[in-house]
């Protein structure tokens, strides 16, 4: 009789190993919601805000993708990660959309069966000192301590910048933004390093944000995007496009308030006609979204500009790098027809 | 048909039989286990391959007992993280020994205010979380000790700052030699004195000071040959020079919270086990012990603790065992051992989630069995023989 029921749950455990992977898009579809994974709390990212609800940059476009598959921005289930258990996640299926700040490069965009989609922020790694330390240049931190995030691309620009200067220093890996912030303040470390924005938010959080500042250097290339999956190239494309959609938005002047208006008619502009659903895009049909999939994207969340401005503004971040090509940035995405 | 039933009907068969069949359950169990990974590593394009451990790490580390730099490999940062396991590990034992020693024997004190004092110890620290012990030392560490700026200094040669406890390097010199031999001489006589000492306690029963010749011996010979050899050492002393102290030896402030944390919370647990172990030992030993004129300090070494250690050395042993498995906490406050290297860094560079993890727990599991090993000699050395 034991026998037998070890036989039936070994065959019911191997059968259900053994069952096919369906598409994201209807995984997402089926539950209803969108699984998101974003940061455990960056101010301007990814926060909760004083009614415990998750907002932020980061989480914008977590809603963008649930606007635009599901035609609700509220149905998101959001899975916080570090930067260390991020990808794990991701990978473990705990999560369609890795929407988490983080930095495309090759290793993690070819080796570890991931795709990057695009970028939503272009940023580089910086340092911020108390002014107190009367440092002007991070070359002048020779044997100072620095508290670095672990388990990102942080750790590897340090060794590379410091080593290439000939400066020694004696890093404190922190596994959490929040922790690294408590040493920092402590006077554990001399300065603390992360990208340029999370520095700015960092900073902003501080009772006395003007006794710090941040160093003129920035020592890497950051280009932070969403994240998916490797292998399912439809997901992929849709959460492309979206983040595509809120750039056209900007670009061709479609907000939140005027989106509705701006799809009830027929624009000069055929390029919005098509985005907004007036026109057919040919192709859409393949990427399963409806045709109202862009209205619902910039109505209930915003375009680029309208978000940015929103959570990154309070931050004291310019648009610097991430204005549009024609103001001078580097976005500057396909035309969409 | 019989001779089936034959087989099944012996005992002695019958046991074969069914200890097959489980063996061979469970080997199909453990490789449906290892084909099922395999198979899910397949459906998400990753393979499994240990190649990642020789490509340079490109981290840097802030604690290593053996060279590093950022351009040594995975491995290499895997064993500097290993390394400081085993580093905070040692101190963690030997602090949560001699505290828990000292505790479990207060404890029994006749002493009222001692005793309690020791019952509240017990009682407050092993029923608070590890981490929670980590936490608040490094908290205390890093918030109450000055900037190195303003560090408190003993005799400007030793120093304590929030980032850590600086002292003095000895740095050797020629001639150093000439202190090494008479330090190694001193030894060897102190193991023959003391076995004279015995033999001649044995046969006539008049005892010498052993220890305190011995002491004397082993610190002031190496001392003599220091003074003839010309002071072949130099301090290199701990200076302030930018930010923070160079030179001289130095000790983090994670690990001394670790190590005070790790101490501290098994002490309590050790506390208890040698109390127990104590007082297993039938009084009627302590009180013939004191009826033959024994000191209360004799009764203690002589008598009670040679029996007890029968009773304490294998609990003792789990206790080291979860030191050392609690060390892996050390992450929380930036300690760079070998889940925050190997199992961390390391892992989130190469995105071997797997194999890293692999390693960290074989790892572990050599470790945990070889403290194992250790203390089991030390157990069979110490039981009772049977005569």
């Amino acid at each position: 009789m034991k026998t037998k029921m070890l036989l039936a749950g070994v065959t019911a455990g191997v059968m259900f190993a053994g069952s096919v992977l369906a598409s994201t898009l209807d995984d997402v579809r089926a539950r209803g919601k969108l699984n998101c994974i974003i940061n455990t709390g960056l101010a301007g990212f990814a926060a909760p805000d004083d009614k415990g609800n998750w907002t932020g940059f980061d989480v914008d476009f977590c809603r963008a993708v649930a606007a635009a598959t599901l035609g609700d921005a509220d149905k998101v289930n959001y899975t916080t990660a570090t930067g260390k258990t991020r990808f794990t996640k991701l990978a473990a299926g705990e999560g369609e959309l890795l929407s988490r700040n983080t930095t495309w490069t090759f290793s993690r965009d070819v080796d570890l069966s991931q795709t990057f989609i695009g970028v939503n922020y272009y940023d580089g790694q910086g340092f911020m000192v108390p002014k107190a330390l009367g440092v002007k240049s991070a070359k002048g931190l020779d044997g100072a301590s620095v508290c670095i995030q672990t388990g990102t691309t942080t750790e590897l620009n340090l060794a590379e910048f410091f080593a290439g200067n000939n400066i020694k220093y004696n890093p404190v890996p922190i596994e959490t933004n929040a922790e690294a912030q408590e040493l920092y303040k402590a006077g554990r470390c001399d300065v603390y390093t992360t990208d340029a924005s999370g520095l700015y938010a960092t900073m902003m959080s501080f009772d006395n944000p003007s006794d710090h500042m941040v160093l003129p250097e920035i020592v890497s290339k950051e280009p932070l995007g969403p994240v998916v999956r490797h292998g399912d190239d439809q997901w992929a494309d849709i959460v492309a496009w979206v983040l595509r959609a809120m750039m056209a938005g900007e670009e061709k002047g479609i907000t939140s308030k005027n989106v509705k208006e701006l799809a009830a008619k027929d624009n000069k502009d055929k390029e919005i006609n098509r985005l907004l659903g007036k026109d057919p895009l040919q192709g859409l049909s393949k990427l399963g979204l409806s045709p109202d999939w862009a209205v619902n994207v910039i109505s209930q969340v915003g375009n680029y500009q309208e978000s940015f401005e929103k959570h990154l503004f309070p931050l004291t971040i310019k648009r610097g790098m991430n204005a549009l090509y024609r103001d001078g940035g580097l976005h500057y995405i396909p035309p969409i027809k | 048909m019989t001779f089936f039933s034959n087989i099944w009907r012996n005992e002695k068969s019958r046991e074969i039989i069914v200890q097959i069949i489980v063996l061979f359950f469970l080997g199909w169990f453990i490789s449906w286990l290892v084909m099922n990974v395999n198979a899910n590593f397949e459906a998400l394009g990753k393979d499994i391959s240990f190649e990642f451990l020789f490509i340079p790490a490109g981290y840097d580390i802030n604690q290593y007992l053996i060279d590093y730099n950022n351009r040594d490999s995975h491995l290499r940062a895997g064993i500097v993280g290993l390394l400081n396991t085993g580093l905070v590990a040692f101190f963690g034992i030997i602090l949560a020994t001699v505290l828990g020693i000292a505790l479990g024997i207060i404890r029994l004190s006749k002493n009222w205010l001692a005793s309690k004092i020791a019952y509240w110890y017990v009682e407050f620290t092993r029923n608070v979380p590890i981490l929670l012990h980590i936490l608040l030392w490094h908290g205390i560490i890093i918030n109450t000790l000055p900037h190195p700026r303003k560090a408190i200094s003993l005799a400007e040669v030793t120093f304590l700052s929030n980032r850590g406890f600086y002292i003095p390097k000895p740095l050797t010199e020629t001639g150093i030699e000439l202190v090494y031999l008479f330090f190694v001489i001193a030894i060897i006589f102190s193991i023959l004195f003391a076995k004279y000492c015995k033999r001649k306690q044995d046969l006539t029963g008049i005892q010498y000071p052993v220890f305190w010749i011995n002491f004397s011996v082993i610190c002031f010979l190496p001392l003599i040959a220091f003074f003839i050899s010309g002071m072949p050492v130099s301090l290199e002393i701990p200076a302030l020079k930018g930010f923070n102290f160079r030179g001289g030896m130095h000790m983090s402030p994670e690990l001394a919270a670790l190590t005070f944390a790790l101490g501290i919370y098994t002490a309590a647990f050790i506390a208890e086990i040698v109390r127990a172990g104590i007082l297993a030992i039938d009084k009627g030993q302590r009180e013939a012990a004191e009826s033959i004129g024994l000191k209360p300090s004799k009764v203690m070494n002589l008598v009670i603790l040679p029996q007890a250690r029968r009773v304490i050395i294998p609990p003792l042993t789990s206790q080291y065992l979860n030191l050392t498995k609690n060390s892996s906490l050390a992450i929380a406050i930036g300690y760079m051992d070998l889940v925050a290297t190997l199992g961390g860094i390391s892992l989130n560079q190469t995105g071997r989630e797997m194999e890293t993890m692999l390693i960290v727990m074989l790892i572990y599991l050599s470790v945990s069995l070889s403290i194992s090993a250790l203390m089991n000699w030390y157990n069979s050395k110490v039981k009772l023989v049977g005569r």
